[in-house]
């Protein structure tokens, strides 16, 4: 499976040297395409239409945030060929402002997930018919599965009881979101050590 | 005569209505009654399921699982354990395999049967809704004797199952299998070829097998339009690949061929858990590593080691080589899949739900053009939507 998976990457990075910048087998034996962001339409009717290939299924579009890296972004789309049961992922690196090609002229399926994508990650899709938050609340700001987007979010809701309605206030907690550090001591900072590094 | 002009108008259905079956709000444009456009306002229901599991250790994200789908919970939990156990690289005992390939279409039948009731009786029917429940009402008595919860089980864990099950509920299943198709039957004398109900679902909302695919149907909902792919047979995981049950397929699909996909498949999970019954191995039912499945109690009380085990186990949870899996699972609703990434620690770098319902709604626009209002509703009902799994 590994092998014939390996193949199939070699295959496709040799029909598209331009757009697949890599390809791996991990060790789960799954095959992951690492694309260049503006090949990515061509990439997936590519893959969807040879007939080596035939993923004929988008199964999944998704973001991935890494802070760290110039360009913070993943965009991970998870393909299925029904005809050759093997799956694929194909990986699209972005940053918050440069738009991903939208894929919904390939795959109908895509347009809610990269809508999805938009609304967690703040990803741009290019050319995509109805690029509108999707599951987070009417009027919401921010995007929620970024890193740096705290766990409790900014506002928070209640009934008002005098205004006759629900009304939208800056999130209060009564205690702070505990975070442990299961560290050893041998491993991290000493106990009572944490201001030292702060100081240097 | 003055040329009168009909304009569209928009009309709101839901969120709260009880043929959108949870919190579906759609805005449907009509044209006189005839559907123009279906629009779906969904994430009324969201609750950051993703971002809660990546502040909490596998241990802690997996009765998130059971939030999302509520209504065949182990289902759920099934995806996230595989990827995880893939990531670690273990495999289960073979009772664990059983116990969970069982428990599976059990809650196979669980969400069947609840969608085959309200799905009756969205188009009018109201009988088999409470011959479904009846039933329900017994299956969820097994969740609580195997884990302690009728709904909320967490009872799929990381290296095998929570518990092993209880002496006599293993009999007790089997008697159940043996009762369940009478039932069954019953429900489908009332429904299947009843004049009435098939007027109002033969025909409606057909997806064409090349729409299916492009749409992302999965399960009985791509199965229905013809395509004989089930992830248990292509891509088998724990102990489907030992056995024997068939794919039911359909031709049309059409509302009709997906409400009669899920009863075919009520009755081949009923073999499937016969053999798992006759099949059932002895032995543990969590891997015996005690780096992941936490010791039993009892020894906790005389081992020092087997205490310091639990504590890390509780607290800091088992620590996940770094890397990405994707793991799918032929849930009822279809493919429900969980897209797994670690970073090395005790928790998820990012733990991606996929969940069917919710590419099966985005496709009701496609299906509803051009019918009736009240078809929108059968379509609804028949590609079988539950909002916990698609707001997560």
């Amino acid at each position: 499976m590994t092998q014939a998976l390996k193949d199939l990457g070699d295959y496709i990075a040799a029909a598209l040297p331009q757009d697949v910048l890599g390809t791996e087998v991990n060790r789960c034996g799954e095959l992951t395409l690492q694309v260049r962001a503006a090949g990515v339409v061509k990439v997936l009717t590519y893959l969807r239409d040879d007939a080596g290939c035939l993923f004929k299924q988008l199964v999944d579009v998704c973001g991935v945030d890494w802070p760290s890296r110039e360009q913070r972004f993943d965009v991970v789309y998870h393909l299925l060929s029904l005809k050759h049961n093997q799956r694929v992922r194909v990986k699209v690196a972005t940053d918050e402002e440069t738009p991903v090609p939208s894929v919904t002229g390939v795959f109908s399926s895509a347009g809610w997930f990269e809508r999805e994508v938009w609304d967690m990650y703040g990803v741009l899709f290019s050319d995509h018919p109805d690029l509108r938050r999707i599951l987070t609340d009417y009027g919401f700001e921010g995007h929620p599965l970024r890193k740096d987007f705290p766990l409790t979010g900014y506002v928070e809701v209640r009934y008002d009881d005098e205004q006759k309605r629900v009304v939208y206030e800056p999130v209060k907690l009564t205690q702070d979101f505990r975070s442990f550090d299961f560290l050893s001591p041998w491993e991290g900072p000493l106990p009572g050590d944490e201001k030292a590094g702060g100081n240097s | 005569m003055a040329e009168s002009q009909i304009q569209n108008y928009s009309i709101n259905f839901g969120p709260q209505h009880p043929a959108a079956h949870g919190v579906l709000r759609l805005v449907l444009e009509m044209a006189g009654e005839v559907v123009a456009r279906a629009d779906p306002h969904i994430g009324l229901l969201h609750r950051g399921t993703e971002k809660l599991i990546e502040h909490k250790t596998y241990l802690q994200s997996t009765p998130y699982f059971d939030r999302l789908d509520y209504v065949g919970t182990m289902n759920q939990e099934h995806p996230f354990v595989l990827a995880t156990e893939r990531l670690l690289g273990i495999e289960l005992p073979p009772r664990a395999k059983y116990i969970r390939t069982l428990m599976a279409e059990l809650s196979r039948i669980l969400n069947h049967l609840l969608n085959v009731g309200c799905f009756v009786m969205d188009v009018g029917g109201m009988t088999p809704l409470l011959y479904a429940f009846e039933e329900r009402e017994k299956l969820m008595e097994y969740y609580e004797r195997a884990s302690g919860a009728r709904l909320h089980t967490a009872y799929f864990r990381v290296g095998g199952v929570a518990a092993d099950l209880p002496p006599d509920l293993l009999d007790d299943i089997g008697q159940w299998c043996e009762t369940f198709i009478p039932v069954l039957d019953d429900m489908e004398t009332i429904a299947t070829e009843n004049r009435i109900f098939k007027q109002r679902v033969v025909d409606i909302g057909i997806v064409s097998p090349d729409q299916a695919l492009d749409w992302g149907f999965t399960g009985a909902n791509l199965r229905a339009s013809g395509i004989a792919w089930d992830l248990r047979k292509a891509q088998p995981y724990e102990v489907y690949d030992e056995m024997d049950f068939d794919i039911p397929v359909g031709s049309h699909g059409d509302c009709y061929d997906r409400y009669l996909m899920r009863i075919l498949e009520m009755r081949e999970s009923i073999k499937i858990m016969k053999q798992c019954l006759a099949k059932m191995p002895g032995g543990p039912v969590k891997v015996q590593d005690r780096k992941v499945s936490p010791p039993p109690r009892a020894e906790m009380k005389t081992s020092m080691e087997a205490l310091i085990h639990h504590f890390k186990l509780c607290t800091e949870g088992f620590h996940v080589p770094a890397g990405e899996v994707y793991a799918a699972t032929e849930a009822p609703k279809g493919e429900f899949s969980v897209y797994l990434i670690s970073d090395g620690s005790g928790k998820p770098y990012r733990c991606k739900i996929r969940p069917p319902g919710f590419v099966s709604l985005q496709a009701l626009d496609m299906m509803s053009k051009g019918h009736m209002l009240a078809d929108v509703v059968a379509n609804i009902g028949s590609v079988d939507i539950v909002f916990g799994e698609i707001d997560r």
